[in-house]
């Protein structure tokens, strides 16, 4: 076994990964909450107003920062599938299924600020553009694991049957975004852009590139607490955990 | 001990199913009966001017053959696994993933095909232009493994649950949007004076990677839900 | 027969266990069948007899333990020379089909022992007459019936029997033990489950015993 999957197996055992997930989790919110402060900080009221779009143009600070994570924790989830199917490793498995409600939220956030925006800006709070639609299509794939793996009532199937239609899902995603692009050029010419070529300036980029980092340590935040609360859930007949609670008891 | 081989097997699993199927042939006929029934809503909804249905008439021939498509994928795996066939299946030395395959194929013949023929004469109903009518068999031709092999591997995932209906549909719809975009996009190429040879070459590199991935997929997920 | 103590078993288990969901279902448990032994796992329901007839035929992964066939390792995923065969509680039969096209498609699939035939097998069951009848309109015991004719025609030299006996009348019972004891003979082996009341009438029968495990 190299060093990789030997740390996985370490990090596989549910006490271990108890452990260091309560350890580093707090300091994950507590840096997403500060850098999002920052971000939206200099976003809503250092950054100047879009010229042509004016005031409405600053929900892109939420709007596309959450729309790059929609197709980063899909990618994540579909690249833990595959450790999960090929390794067979637990944690793998675990992350996916605690990662796709963060994703479909995000997915659902991006949508709902894309539709906003849209209000003001192209006059109606949905229109049948390339990357709206594609974006709906994507909800519905992280609806479809998310479905899938409450249906099934063994854990460990379920996990492992939402790990498979990860990659599915992950193969097709770039060939519906296509087909989506495609559609919309045959029936309406080129679509509306949502940031233009032109180039953006530093004091706009900032705001989104620390929204990012933003989110990004909020996914990872929400991860380890999904997934400790599953492992919980999942060991609670077992001895670790009756002296962790047993133990919290005697401290509190 | 003699027999056995894979290519046999295939065959003989086929074959097997195609008989299954001809000896409920009453129900292989359901999902073209569908087919008809949800065509017939078109024009009952949105009113008979024939000029209004003429424009949706390739694209609702679309959508009736992918809803009928899908109506029917629960039978692929379901009773396989009921009688305990499927057990035979994963427990044999035969490839699995060729076995799926073969499934695959069996279901294509039994509603697909139909499907398939059925299809023009939706459009045709619905008053497409006889211009476009090839175009649409093409697609359709093209399209319609596409979504046996797509909704196969949604079939296999949720064929360990008790019932499956809407979950499995809600799994497969997403899957299947290029199939209906560059399957409708074909048709709308022929009626507005384009060229549907793109369309259709997509379709054609869509199947082409369908082929050995669909039967992989199923195979995994099969053996997931034996567990 | 002759004995060979020498030679590996055909079929060896290792400390198997498994568990759903975390929860312990049984084990660890150690078994071996030789050429020429059937083993009888007994236990009262729940106790896992089914999903250990299902983890030694593939179809379940073990929680934890090792399989040997013939003192080989058996992957899960490279079962070429496997010759096992399984009759489970779903007995693999399609109910359009007749016995006949049922078995002529399992030949197919798992292949066929010399010198046997569809017709020797289902006449060796008491089938005659009902080769050409669909499976869905014979009784419970036809059907069992039916399946251990696909035993028959089988060359697998492990058989897999989960419950062979249930659904299964007196003749049933006899046809079963003479089955079973043919099939030693022959240098073939057999793991069956019961829960207790129902035992093959052989002479070499191992015996492991599963015991249901408190939640």
């Amino acid at each position: 076994m190299n060093t990789l999957t030997l740390w996985f197996h370490k990090m596989g055992s549910p006490p271990t990964f108890y452990r260091v997930a309560s350890r580093i989790e707090p300091w994950l919110f507590a840096t997403a909450l500060l850098s999002a402060a920052v971000g939206l900080y200099l976003g809503l009221f250092r950054a100047p107003a879009d010229y042509l779009q004016g005031e409405s143009a600053r929900i892109l600070y939420i709007h596309v920062p959450c729309a790059w994570m929609s197709l980063f924790v899909y990618a994540f989830m579909a690249l833990n599938g595959a450790i999960a199917i090929v390794w067979r490793i637990k944690l793998s498995e675990q992350l996916v299924v605690a990662a796709a409600p963060i994703g479909a939220a995000f997915t659902a956030i991006t949508l709902v600020t894309g539709a906003l925006w849209g209000k003001p800006t192209w006059g109606t709070y949905w229109v049948w553009d390339a990357r709206l639609t594609s974006e709906l299509v994507l909800l519905f794939l992280y609806f479809g694991v998310i479905g899938l793996e409450r249906a099934i009532e063994d854990r460990r199937k379920a996990a492992r049957a939402a790990s498979l239609l990860a990659i599915v899902g992950v193969v097709n995603l770039p060939i519906i975004h296509f087909s989506v692009k495609w559609w919309n050029t045959l029936h309406q010419g080129e679509s509306i852009k949502l940031i233009g070529k032109s180039t953006v300036d530093p004091s706009m980029l900032w705001p989104i590139l620390i929204m990012a980092v933003a989110t990004k340590l909020y996914f990872g935040g929400a991860l380890l607490a999904r997934t400790r609360i599953a492992v919980l859930a999942q060991e609670s007949g077992k001895e670790w955990v009756r002296e962790l609670v047993l133990g919290k008891e005697r401290n509190s | 001990m003699s027999g056995g081989g894979a290519g046999a097997a295939f065959f003989a699993l086929l074959r097997r199913d195609l008989l299954v199927m001809w000896r409920r042939r009453a129900d292989a006929l359901n999902p073209v009966l569908f087919a008809l029934m949800v065509a017939t809503l078109f024009p009952l909804a949105m009113g008979p001017e024939a000029e209004k249905l003429s424009r949706i008439a390739g694209g609702a021939a679309w959508v009736v053959v992918l809803l009928a498509s899908l109506l029917s994928l629960d039978l692929l795996f379901r009773p396989d696994a009921e009688d305990g066939t499927l057990e035979q299946l994963i427990a044999s030395r035969q490839p699995l993933a060729l076995m799926a395959a073969a499934k695959i194929l069996a279901h294509w013949l039994g509603t697909g095909l139909p499907l398939l023929l059925v299809g023009p004469l939706i459009a045709k109903l619905l008053g497409l232009d006889d211009r476009a009518i090839p175009t649409l068999a093409a697609a359709l031709a093209l399209g319609t493994p596409l979504l046996s092999a797509l909704g196969a591997s949604c079939a296999a995932l949720t064929v360990g649950m008790r019932r499956s209906g809407i979950l499995l549909a809600l799994l497969v719809l997403p899957l299947v949007v290029p199939v209906l975009i560059f399957g409708a996009g074909a048709v709308e190429a022929a009626l507005t004076g384009g060229t549907a040879r793109p369309a259709l070459l997509f379709l054609g590199a869509g199947l082409m990677l369908a082929v050995p991935l669909a039967p992989l997929t199923c195979a995994a997920a099969l053996r997931l839900n034996a567990a | 027969m002759v004995e060979n103590s020498d030679a590996p078993p055909l079929l060896e288990a290792r400390g198997l266990s498994f568990a759903r969901n975390d929860e312990p279902i049984f084990g660890p448990v150690d078994l071996a069948v030789r050429a020429g032994e059937a083993l009888v796992v007994e236990g009262d329901n729940g106790a896992g007899k089914t999903t250990l007839v299902r983890i030694l035929a593939g179809l379940v992964e073990p929680t934890a333990g090792t399989l040997l066939w013939q003192g080989a390792p058996l992957d899960r995923d490279m079962r070429d020379a496997k010759g096992m065969a399984l009759l489970g509680h779903h007995l693999g039969l399609k109910p359009e089909l007749t016995p006949r096209e049922n078995l002529a498609f399992r030949a197919a699939l798992d292949g066929v022992r010399r010198g046997m035939t569809t017709e020797m097998a289902l006449r060796s069951v008491g089938l005659e007459g009902y080769e050409d009848s669909a499976v869905r309109t014979l009784s419970a015991g036809q059907r069992k019936r039916t399946a251990l004719a696909a035993l028959l025609l089988s060359g697998a030299s492990l058989w897999l029997l989960d419950e062979p006996y249930a659904n299964l009348d007196r003749p049933g019972h006899v046809l079963v033990d003479r089955m079973l004891e043919t099939h030693c003979q022959r240098g073939g082996s057999a793991i069956l489950t019961s829960h207790g009341l129902s035992m093959p009438a052989l002479a070499r029968v191992g015996r492991l015993q599963l015991r249901v495990t408190p939640p």
